[in-house]
């Protein structure tokens, strides 16, 4: 395929995301990525779960967490999976101005779900004195839903990325894969995210 | 374009093509150059430590740098010598063997090679600011939390950074394997290098995570005042032993599926036959790599586990024996009624057979967890694992350079050269550890700095101590061999060996788009089935037309030395916080280098028809 068909491609194909074989490599690695990516989690999960009552007489995962404030946020990271699963909708039917506007709803709330994140976060330190060396389980929290929260920030710095980048030139084979990929990252951080608010929140509050 | 600029220009140009390269032919030599290099300190260091352990009570080294000096050989001789100079075999072979023109990812394999080698860097950079890392290989806490200076932190660094390399490289070659084979090259027809190559790629990335997730820890402890391993805070050490060997044990299959697949691949060769029970290979391959996963605890049967847990790793650990028992099988039978050449690549790989069978057999016997708490932390697990890693990976290495060493370099080495290294090598191997197991039973412990007068172990270590400078004169050998070769020995064919797969079908060694047409492929041991049909080479699959071949970067080089900069801002902004700026200026680097591939295009070059005609008339596509 020549560089001006990837490029400004006569006629996209359903599946512009796998049209090119660079595409469907991409497409192949990404979700090979999101198994070692699995793994990470689940080593830190596995540490979290060992920690989570290692408080050393310090703040409890029950005194700690006020689940109104995770709940909202659960709500914001699950429908910013929605709105991106309609950016990609639109992306199938090449209709590249609704995908731009579906993906920065999508940022806009990865925006507020990280800003709530940073909240909760300074409100333990403030009014708790719960910090990162507090007790083994601080450390243990912090890390796990740091990490998750790290991973948002990078979501949303590459989606940011990609629409600023194409803005002007439109959906072609070549970003059309970028685009994909940035939004399975996105949906991998959402089911984590399900997990951390069972594991972290609702386990804490009940056990 | 890269390639013929470097052709043209001196010796700047050379190394700037180098140091851009995404062709996997180069980026194997660059593998092959310091995965040889850490192999040379690796040894340096083992030869110092056996200096030491000559006689009782020896002084030669003190005892701060015996453990620095241990944990080092360790480190540095598995995820800096072992790992690259098996990626150095996959970059050579693996696009070759499956009829592709590159790897799926030539971007990220020159970032995995760059990654790596920054870490290894950073790693050996310790020997001159105050000290090497000290608390052994495992570096279990709390020995590594509280070991004092940076040794500890540099660890932590170096690995983190050549681990992600690593694991880069390995979603790299799962998808090549995957989506990059020629038509007609079913997975049942993958040489069995391939296959290996596949199952241990899926290894890394189910393995090293497990590892990444306890360096995070570690440094988090070590550094940024986290208590993860600080019992005094409601830590638990043993979550370090736990990710470590999840990640560790899966790792020595890293090491030896790979050379497995390469010993496939030499024995049928070199006995002109198919390989014996090729499915069962395959099963064995995968069966393996499986129950890898399932046995991390039988390094742990000490810790306290209890019973029940110690039973079930047992038990999963001795299953493995079943595959590997297939493969040694299925490897003699390979020979059997074979017309076999004792070529060097052919001695160490009928040699590792015994070596590596006498390592799987003490590794049942460790495996039974009762008997292994007289056996842990003892020299019978140094001897266990030294048999398996030289008597397999390091054989096997062997095997495989002299084996493919044409491919990569275009001249076959010199076999006379090639078995006077052999031979003091595989002497001065078994003499080294094999008298380590019955030190072992005697009661000498592992990692111990002296051993006293009088107790029965003077005349084996002096023993041990002779085996290792007979390892050293091989191993020196070899590399007189690498230089013979490339200044006296005359340029070899495109199949120097009457070869069986793809990668025999082109020059030596082969143009840089590897296939001039892509081959059509009609069975197990491709180039075999057309000998065997009196043809000359393979029928192609396409016509002949333009190659789309990927373009060089500098990028993965600056994004490594980035994390390289940013990682010594870590480690000393415990000292000092304006250290910190090294952090950002480094990771500010890496983010910027990373922004830039994603703002750029980068789409590639074509290689056109004409230059292709050329080529040929040329004699380059054989």
């Amino acid at each position: 395929m020549s560089h001006e068909d990837v490029l400004n491609p006569k006629h996209m194909p359903h599946d512009p995301e796998k049209a090119t074989l660079e595409g469907k490599n991409k497409f192949l690695a990404f979700w090979f990525f999101l198994g070692g990516e699995t793994v990470l989690f689940a080593s830190l999960f596995g540490t979290y779960i060992a920690l989570n009552s290692s408080t050393a007489g310090e703040n409890t995962p029950e005194h700690l967490f006020g689940l109104e404030l995770v709940f909202l946020m659960t709500m914001m990271l699950l429908t910013s999976s929605l709105t991106s699963v309609y950016a990609m909708y639109h992306m199938k039917n090449h209709d590249f101005r609704k995908m731009q506007t579906w993906l920065a709803i999508t940022v806009l709330l990865g925006l507020a779900f990280l800003g709530c994140e940073i909240y909760e976060f300074l409100h333990y330190i403030h009014e708790y004195e719960f910090t990162f060396g507090s007790s083994a389980f601080a450390s243990a929290f912090y890390t796990l839903v740091g990490f998750h929260g790290g991973h948002v920030l990078f979501g949303l710095s590459w989606i940011v990325t990609l629409m600023i980048r194409n803005q002007k030139r439109g959906l072609n084979l070549y970003n059309a894969p970028k685009f994909y990929i940035a939004s399975l990252y996105w949906h991998f951080i959402d089911v984590v995210w399900v997990f951390i608010f069972t594991v972290v929140y609702l386990m804490g509050k009940v056990g | 374009m890269s390639t013929t600029a470097a052709q043209k220009g001196g010796l700047g140009a050379a190394i700037w093509d180098y140091l851009t390269t995404v062709d996997h032919k180069k980026i194997a030599h660059l593998y092959l150059v310091a995965g040889g290099l850490f192999f040379l300190i690796g040894g340096l260091e083992a030869m110092l430590i056996r200096i030491q352990l000559m006689k009782p009570d020896n002084n030669f080294l003190a005892a701060g740098l015996y453990n620095e000096m241990i944990t080092m050989h360790g480190t540095t001789m598995i995820f800096l010598a072992a790992m690259p100079l098996i990626f150095a075999l996959m970059n050579a072979v693996v696009p070759l063997q499956i009829g592709a023109r590159d790897v799926a990812f030539p971007f990220l394999n020159s970032l995995g090679f760059w990654l790596f080698l920054f870490g290894g860097l950073m790693l050996n950079v310790s020997w001159f600011t105050g000290g090497a890392p000290d608390a052994g290989w495992t570096n279990y806490a709390p020995l590594s939390t509280t070991s004092p200076g940076h040794g500890v932190d540099y660890y932590v660094m170096g690995l983190q950074i050549s681990g992600a390399g690593t694991l880069i490289g390995g979603i790299n070659f799962l998808v090549t394997i995957v989506n990059m084979r020629a038509p007609g090259m079913t997975y049942m027809r993958m040489p069995l290098f391939t296959w290996s190559t596949l199952v241990t790629s899926t290894l890394i990335l189910f393995a090293f995570p497990a590892l990444t997730v306890g360096l995070f820890l570690m440094m988090f402890d070590r550094m940024f005042g986290a208590a993860f391993f600080d019992v005094a805070k409601g830590g638990n050490v043993i979550i370090w032993e736990h990710l470590f060997w999840i990640f560790g044990h899966p790792e020595v299959y890293i090491l030896i599926l790979p050379l497995f697949g390469a010993f496939s691949d030499i024995f049928s060769t070199f006995s002109k036959k198919r390989l014996f029970g090729y499915s069962a290979m395959v099963f064995a391959t995968v069966l393996i790599g499986f129950l890898g996963f399932m046995v991390w605890a039988h390094h742990m049967f000490t810790v306290g586990m209890g019973p029940i847990a110690n039973s079930i790793f047992a038990v999963a650990t001795m299953a493995i024996a079943v595959p590997t028992g297939i493969k040694i099988f299925n490897w003699l039978f390979t020979m059997w009624g074979g017309q076999i050449r004792m070529t060097s690549a052919m001695l160490w790989s009928v040699a590792f057979i015994p070596s590596f069978t006498i390592g799987g057999m003490t590794g049942v016997m460790l495996a039974a967890a009762a008997a292994d708490f007289q056996y842990h932390d003892t020299y019978f697990v140094v001897g266990h694992f030294h048999y398996v890693i030289v008597g397999g990976v390091v054989f096997g290495i062997f095997a495989a350079l002299h084996y493919w060493w044409p491919k990569m370099f275009g001249k076959v080495l010199n076999e006379k050269l090639g078995k006077l290294a052999f031979w003091p090598f595989f002497i001065g191997f078994h003499l080294t550890f094999f008298i380590q197991h019955f030190l072992g039973l005697m009661g000498m412990p592992r990692r111990y700095w002296v051993f006293l007068e009088g107790q029965g172990l003077e005349a084996g270590n002096m023993i041990s101590t002779i085996g290792a400078f007979l390892m050293a004169i091989g191993s020196v050998i070899f590399l007189i061999n690498v230089v013979y070769t490339a200044v006296k020995e005359k340029k070899a064919d495109g199949d120097p060996w009457d070869g069986r797969t793809l990668e025999w079908t082109m020059a030596s060694p082969p143009p840089h788009y590897n296939f001039v047409q892509t081959p059509l492929v009609r069975g197990l041991d491709p180039l075999w089935v057309e000998k065997t049909e009196g043809k000359e080479g393979m029928t192609p699959a396409e016509p002949l037309g333009d190659i789309h071949m990927p373009n060089a970067s500098i990028l993965p080089f600056t994004m490594s030395i980035g994390l390289f900069i940013a990682g010594f801002g870590f480690i000393y902004q415990t000292d000092d916080k304006t250290w910190l700026v090294a952090s950002v200026i480094g990771m500010a680097i890496t983010f910027g280098s990373m922004l830039t591939r994603s703002l750029k295009d980068d789409l590639g070059h074509h290689i056109h028809k004409e230059e292709l005609e050329e080529d040929i008339k040329k004699g380059v596509g054989k």
